[in-house]
């Protein structure tokens, strides 16, 4: 029974003991992705946290091995919305620092030190499984204790037709601040699938901004694992435009006191493009306060997903969860499915969860008709009014003008 | 200018519009008075174009072309502007982008340049302080957190800088205090002249004292039950509307 698994276990078997890194740790990996298998690869295991995306595509691509680079990563790297700040860039999963602008410090690569991290849970996620078992490269930043590393930008750009796992691993140490740019984006028909593991210490801030705008064959997971300690603050954004299917997966635990996570994000999709956001919050300790709102734009067949889980543990009182779901269909063929998990062992807790599905709104479309602006323009004032309510969650200005420009091609491409 | 014949119009199965006549001359303004339910917002949102009432029958002309067959953003190229009874609030929309975006629209549609952002934001603001409002209205998004008076005075200036040939007012002057009342009268009065027209929908007479009306009707039961002069407002705030209908039934 194929179950997509095969390909990529061949290849782990052919690669064995060259790969850096823990080589009892990949082999408890592949075991366990040879028992999983993709998810979705077969139709008769359902895997729940995958109840409405199936990687069977990704199964039937069969990609191989070490195909030849089609096109130039300088190409790619050259169409992205780069901010003027260090770059750490990967073409096709491995570093080039030849395209790379690095950070003065604290920057080590995955291939010459690898850390897999203690946070990741590959007997229990397939593809963290099968990245854990093929990765080769990928960043790791430590920003020493009350150090302020500014912006990173992480930038993956596919090439060819092939499968990239990079594996990341980023350690603020007690009181230290940093914002990561992730953006990632390609051409051809390939997989990018990402694992990242990030410890934020007490009182540190992370700020995690990702811009997916992957090429329109690719097929994009992510999966994010985050432990925040007491007092500090992990907030992200995600910006999914592009990709055939995507997966973006973050599991956070707020292990101390007073700990903070915005899990924001914001998902336009067009044709037939699967968008997928799921998110795990634990709240583990006392006072700890949880954001979500997830945003969805959602025109022609595409379909968006979003399931968050928050789990509150019986000592985390004075939790305080919140998680919003807004989608905007803009036809009949889209969907959005919304799952949302409270698992709650605490007594004095404050947690919410909403979600609004709708058209655009008749009245103001009238509103803004009779002004004399025509039916498509008013369409897209209003869709872009609800965009930018989710952008609104980026603080910084700059990248918020960033992100504010991959909408806009996004919408020129649309177009064209 | 505007010739309205036996229009009928209805929302859903219920009519709401019985045959409608009426006729507004250029540089005229006209005043429709008339109890609650008696279709007077019904008339100001069916001329406009508002697609949930159903025009059963009549003809509309707006100076001479058939206003019933365009879309709503045509009829506000052609000159016709409503201000809105209930502003509706525009979440992440920026106040002086909708503006320009209108004003820019309705340019393209006559053929006109289109106004850049600083040509446009100088009259923004030559029009705002004219209508004492302050100028981070401009900056807000658009009726999001205005107060009642705010949203009012915002259709006057969206009226002020899209220069209409028609407005139609729709209870502009309700929930309006004396000196807002007075702004909104001016911002009307600053437009008349030979090529504009205006239909001024009130309950009260009150508005009318700084905006005086060439011509007052009164409509009842989708129908002008009569019309006459500015003092016809002058004796309905007297005598209430009551009489009149059982009068003409």
């Amino acid at each position: 029974m194929n179950t997509g698994a095969t390909g990529f276990l061949q290849r782990y078997e052919g690669l064995a003991g060259r790969l850096p890194g823990d080589s009892a740790l990949r082999s408890a990996a592949a075991a366990a992705f040879k028992t999983s298998g993709l998810p979705g690869g077969t139709q008769q295991r359902r895997i729940e946290a995958w109840k409405y995306t199936s990687l069977r595509p990704v199964a039937e691509a069969d990609f191989q091995p070490d195909n030849a680079p089609r096109h130039e990563a300088e190409t790619v790297l050259a169409g992205l919305l780069l901010l003027d700040a260090p770059r750490v860039v990967f073409a096709d999963g491995t570093l080039r620092t030849d395209l790379s602008v690095m950070p003065p410090a604290g920057f080590a690569c995955f291939a010459d030190q690898p850390d897999f991290g203690t946070l990741s849970w590959p007997d229990r996620e397939p593809m963290v499984a099968l990245n854990t078992m093929l990765a080769r490269d990928g960043a790791a930043l430590h920003v020493p204790a009350g150090f302020d590393a500014g912006v990173v930008q992480l930038v993956s750009v596919a090439t060819g037709d092939g499968d990239f796992h990079p594996r990341h691993s980023i350690r603020l140490a007690k009181g230290a601040t940093l914002t990561i740019v992730e953006i990632s984006a390609g051409k051809g028909r390939y997989l990018l699938n990402t694992v990242a593991e990030i410890h934020v210490a007490e009182g540190a801030h992370l700020t995690h901004i990702r811009l997916q705008d992957e090429a329109a064959t690719a097929f994009h997971v992510s999966t994010t694992y985050a432990d925040v300690a007491t007092g500090g603050t992990y907030d992200s954004f995600t910006l999914n435009l592009g990709a055939r299917l995507s997966r973006t997966e973050v599991r956070v635990q707020l292990s101390g006191p007073g700990a903070m996570v915005h899990l924001n994000a914001a998902q336009i999709l067009a044709g037939s493009q699967h968008a997928d956001f799921t998110t795990v919050v634990g709240h583990a300790a006392p006072g700890c306060s949880s954001r979500q709102t997830v945003k969805n734009v959602l025109a022609g067949r595409s379909r968006g997903v979003f399931q968050g889980k928050i789990e509150v543990a019986r000592i985390a009182q004075k939790t305080d969860g919140y998680q919003m779901n807004q989608a905007l269909l803009l036809s009949p063929y889209a969907e959005i499915d919304c799952k949302p998990e409270l698992e709650i062992f605490a007594d004095d807790v404050k947690c919410s969860h909403g979600a609004t599905v709708g058209e655009l709104d008749a009245e103001q479309m009238f509103y803004l008709r009779s002004r004399g602006i025509p039916d498509a323009e008013a369409r897209t004032i209003l869709v872009r009014a609800f965009l930018a309510e989710a952008l609104d969650a980026v603080a910084d200005e700059t990248i918020r003008n960033r992100l504010e420009t991959a909408v806009e091609q996004w919408w020129e491409r649309q177009k064209a | 200018m505007l010739e309205i014949k036996g229009l009928t119009a209805s929302i859903g199965d219920k009519p709401i519009l019985n045959g409608v006549d009426l006729t507004v001359p250029p540089g005229e303004v006209h005043a429709i008075m008339g109890p609650n339910g008696a279709g007077k917002s019904t008339l100001g949102y069916v001329l406009s174009g508002r697609e949930d009432y159903t025009v059963t029958g009549g003809t509309v002309t707006f100076n001479g072309i058939d206003l019933l067959d365009m879309e709503p953003e045509q009829r506000a190229a052609a000159g016709l502007f409503l201000a809105f009874q209930a502003p509706v609030e525009l979440p992440g929309v920026n106040n002086a982008n909708f503006l320009r975006t209108a004003l820019n629209a309705i340019r393209r549609a006559h053929g006109e340049s289109e106004l850049d952002a600083v040509q446009f934001l100088k009259l923004a603001r030559a029009e705002s302080k004219r209508l004492h409002m302050p100028d981070d209205m401009l900056k807000r998004n658009v009726n999001v957190g205005f107060s009642g008076g705010e949203k009012k005075r915002n259709e006057v200036l969206q009226m002020a800088i899209l220069r209409p040939k028609l407005a139609i007012l729709d209870e502009t002057d309700s929930g309006l205090d004396i000196d807002a009342l007075k702004i909104v009268a001016d911002g009307v009065n600053a437009l008349r002249g030979p090529e504009f027209s205006a239909l001024v929908i009130t309950h009260h007479q009150r508005l009318l004292d700084y905006l005086v009306p060439h011509r007052v009707h009164v409509l009842a039961n989708g129908r002008i039950l009569r019309s006459g002069g500015p003092e016809l407002a002058k004796e309905l705030e007297k005598s209430g509307y009551a009489g009149m209908i059982a009068e003409a039934a």
